[in-house]
């Protein structure tokens, strides 16, 4: 008895000392409170018309500084656009697609450039981190299409993240072109506050406060990040329920096995 | 052994030009396993099952992915998104990594509770610990391929530890870069090894097979098999056994896989490689962690102290040496633990001397886990301290002096006379 309470003890040890994990880059900075996510837990799933809104804010303000280099515009009949609405979004974006069908460039050999297509990655706001940096006043603004599972507890980082502008204490240093935030690792960031109430009149009639906004543009980007997430938990539930079935009959069988010879 | 004959024509014919039929019913049918083994013997299958997952789904994953440092990142997220079930793959892939270390390392500790490596089966032992060092290999190099910031960054670190080598030391470490930084020829080279590796795995647990075969299983009690009493065909009772382990096994594999698949992951290696950006923390995988923590406790004036051989011993040369001694001091395990009785069960004091142990390795692998500073270090010192001194001192005397329990007549005797033990073995 004594032995096996150990061995419990053990397996929780283990566990934990798993999970410990790295001090995270945050140190001391704020704990992000969790939100309700939809895709959070055994049934995840996305909520396609809040993933539209989250499309939207990243579109209408994220977009002029990050980009989502590992989305297609194609993707986005994923969570909800119709083929041709996306057409019709891949086409405002230029695309700079080099030479035409005839191989010709521009007489300077600047490249063609083209309206985008549904096969086309959607375009990022800059040709490279160097110009990115010369125009944030010499910070990278990250790209956007991982950033959930690139940040330890991702999704709620994020939204404390963007829910975070405050005031700075009046004792806090703040260097120049930087913004207070608890909950970046250092507590000041070169983004400024990019979101405020009504910041974009959502499609759809939801009203665009701070924190509705910064709810869709997190779980778009959980989107952009894991966009298996659905497919994955569902196919997940249903080889759980197998096994779990199939792993009692085989003990079955065992228990039937081992009892000849008792 | 006379060969036997097989009903089917086609199975005797096959079977008298090549006895396959016959070894596989020598092996895993006939194949005679003492009646007692409990539910810590599964872990052996169950590791080689995982090794057939991970060349499964590895060999999959080779045929999309780009070893260039340009693209590589890339050619995993195209896996990700683009390749169909490519996610599963890949998760399963990194997934079974961190399983595969689970299974060892219960297997190993399994080991050294019932004294598996005791007379005559030191070699298996041995053979078992290079299985481990080619895994811990493989999955290093593994790491590297998706060219994140901790794939970029732990390379750089283990890389560098070879640079403690007296006078070859530069020139072992360009070699492995194939330059003078990390850079392509490195991935390159990484990724060959990384495919050859489980080849190497694979056939060193053939011969650790082979060697299990000739001295057969150990078992709880850790005492010899007497007779047919004690033995019972591993067809069907273990072939169930572990059938039902892997059912049980499958689904905590698959539980990460598909509801927490990044929960052994570390956030960071979703940034694409910089080497101009170093992260906070530097974290090898889960698995390394209390070697880790051992190679980062050697004082920097540890050799000032001992004053030995200071030209060629740096304090960071003490560190890997401490390191590879963790594991080398394995290979001689046989030979260190001087007690007559195999299993922990009849020694009341090694009892408590093998959890210590196991809480150690526990508390080391916290450690590794935190930055070297402050408490962290202290308590990660006096961990790697307790671990040299279970190894070389502890388990020495406690057999020399440990009054343990009487052994049990037989196997069989154990069994039918009921109590604990003969449910074990059920
Ligand atoms: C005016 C340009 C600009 C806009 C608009 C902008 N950002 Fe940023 N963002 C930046 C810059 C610059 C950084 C880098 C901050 C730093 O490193 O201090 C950044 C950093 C970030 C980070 C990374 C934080 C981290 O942990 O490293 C996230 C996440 C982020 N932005 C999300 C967003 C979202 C979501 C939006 C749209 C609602 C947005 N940003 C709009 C410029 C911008
Ligand atoms: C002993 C068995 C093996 C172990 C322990 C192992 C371990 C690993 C690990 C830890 C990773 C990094 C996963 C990640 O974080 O993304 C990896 C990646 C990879 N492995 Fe293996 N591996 C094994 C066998 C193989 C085999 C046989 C192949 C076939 C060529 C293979 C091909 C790959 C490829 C292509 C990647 C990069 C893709 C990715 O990162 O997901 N592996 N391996």
């Amino acid at each position: 008895m004594f032995k096996k309470i150990l061995i419990v003890a053990f397996v929780f040890a283990l566990f934990s000392s798993i999970n410990a994990g790295p001090l995270q880059a945050a140190e001391g900075a704020a704990h992000p409170a969790s939100q309700e996510w939809t895709t959070d837990g055994l049934f995840g799933f996305f909520d396609r018309k809040q993933l539209k809104r989250g499309w939207q804010v990243y579109s209408e303000i994220c977009a002029s500084c990050h980009s989502v280099r590992l989305v297609y515009y194609r993707h986005l009949e994923e969570i909800g656009f119709s083929p041709d609405e996306v057409k019709k979004i891949a086409a405002e974006a230029e695309v700079a697609a080099g030479p035409n069908e005839d191989g010709e460039t521009h007489n300077d050999g600047e490249l063609i450039v083209r309206p985008g297509k549904p096969f086309d990655k959607i375009v990022s706001p800059y040709p490279n981190d160097l110009a990115a940096r010369a125009a944030n006043a010499g910070a990278l603004p990250p790209d956007l299409s991982l950033m959930t599972k690139a940040r330890k507890n991702g999704a709620n980082y994020l939204h404390a993240l963007l829910t975070g502008y405050k005031e700075a204490p009046a004792d806090f240093k703040l260097t120049e072109d930087m913004n207070y935030n608890p909950y970046f690792p250092g507590s000041q960031i070169a983004m400024g506050e990019p979101l405020s109430d009504d910041g974009v009149e959502y499609a759809d009639g939801t009203k665009a406060t701070v924190d509705q906004m910064s709810k869709d543009i997190t779980a778009f980007l959980v989107w952009a990040a894991e966009p298996e997430l659905e497919e994955r938990k569902r196919m997940g539930v249903k080889v759980m329920l197998f096994l779990i079935i199939f792993t009692a009959m085989l003990y079955a069988v065992k228990r039937q096995v081992w009892a000849k010879l008792h | 052994m006379s060969t036997p004959t097989w009903k089917n024509p086609i199975v005797q014919w096959v079977d008298h030009r090549l006895p396959i039929v016959t070894f596989l019913d020598h092996a895993i049918v006939k194949y005679p396993t003492p009646r007692n083994l409990n539910y810590w013997w599964n872990f052996g299958s169950l590791a080689g099952l995982i090794l057939v997952i991970m060349i499964g789904t590895g060999i999959i994953l080779a045929m999309s992915y780009t070893p260039h440092t340009s693209m590589a990142f890339d050619s995993v997220e195209r896996i990700m998104r683009d390749v169909n079930y490519g996610w599963l793959i890949r998760y399963l892939h990194m997934n079974g990594g961190s399983m595969f270390f689970i299974a060892v390392y219960i297997h190993i500790f399994r080991g050294m509770y019932y004294g598996s490596y005791k007379e005559p089966r030191e070699l298996l032992w041995i053979i078992g610990i290079f299985i481990f060092f080619a895994m811990m290999s493989t999955a290093f190099l593994g790491y590297v391929l998706p060219w994140g910031q901790m794939s970029f960054w732990g390379a750089t670190v283990i890389t560098n530890l070879f640079s403690i080598i007296p006078f070859f030391g530069e020139s072992i470490v360009q070699w492995l870069w194939g330059g003078f930084s990390i850079d392509n020829p490195t991935l390159n080279k990484f990724y060959s090894l990384h495919y050859l590796m489980p080849f190497v795995i694979f056939a060193l647990v053939f011969v650790h097979l082979w060697a299990l075969h000739t001295h057969k299983s150990s078992n709880p009690l850790g005492i010899e098999v007497k007779g047919d009493e004690d033995e019972i065909p591993f067809h069907p009772y273990y072939t169930a056994k572990d059938a039902y382990g892997v059912g049980l096994f499958l689904i905590f594999f698959l539980g990460f896989t598909f509801f927490a698949p990044n929960f052994f992951g570390e956030p960071d290696n979703y940034i694409e490689a910089n080497p101009l950006v170093t992260p906070t923390h530097i974290v090898p995988e889960w698995y390394f962690l209390p070697f880790y923590a051992i190679l980062r406790a050697v004082p920097d004036n540890f050799v000032d102290v001992w004053g030995i051989l200071p030209v060629i011993i740096s304090a960071k040369a003490a560190g890997v040496i401490a390191m590879f001694a963790s594991i080398l001091l394995l290979l001689v395990l046989p030979w260190l633990d001087t007690s007559k009785v195999r299993s922990a069960k009849f020694r009341p004091t090694y009892f408590w001397l093998f959890w210590l142990f196991v809480i150690d390795t526990i508390i080391l692998g916290f450690m590794g886990a935190k930055p070297a500073e402050g408490t962290f270090l202290l308590i990660g010192r006096l961990a790697t301290a307790y671990y040299f001194l279970h190894l070389v001192i502890f388990i020495p005397l406690v057999g020399k002096f440990e009054k343990t329990k009487p052994l049990p007549e037989s196997i069989s005797a154990a069994v039918t006379a009921g109590g604990s033990d003969a449910k074990e073995g059920s």
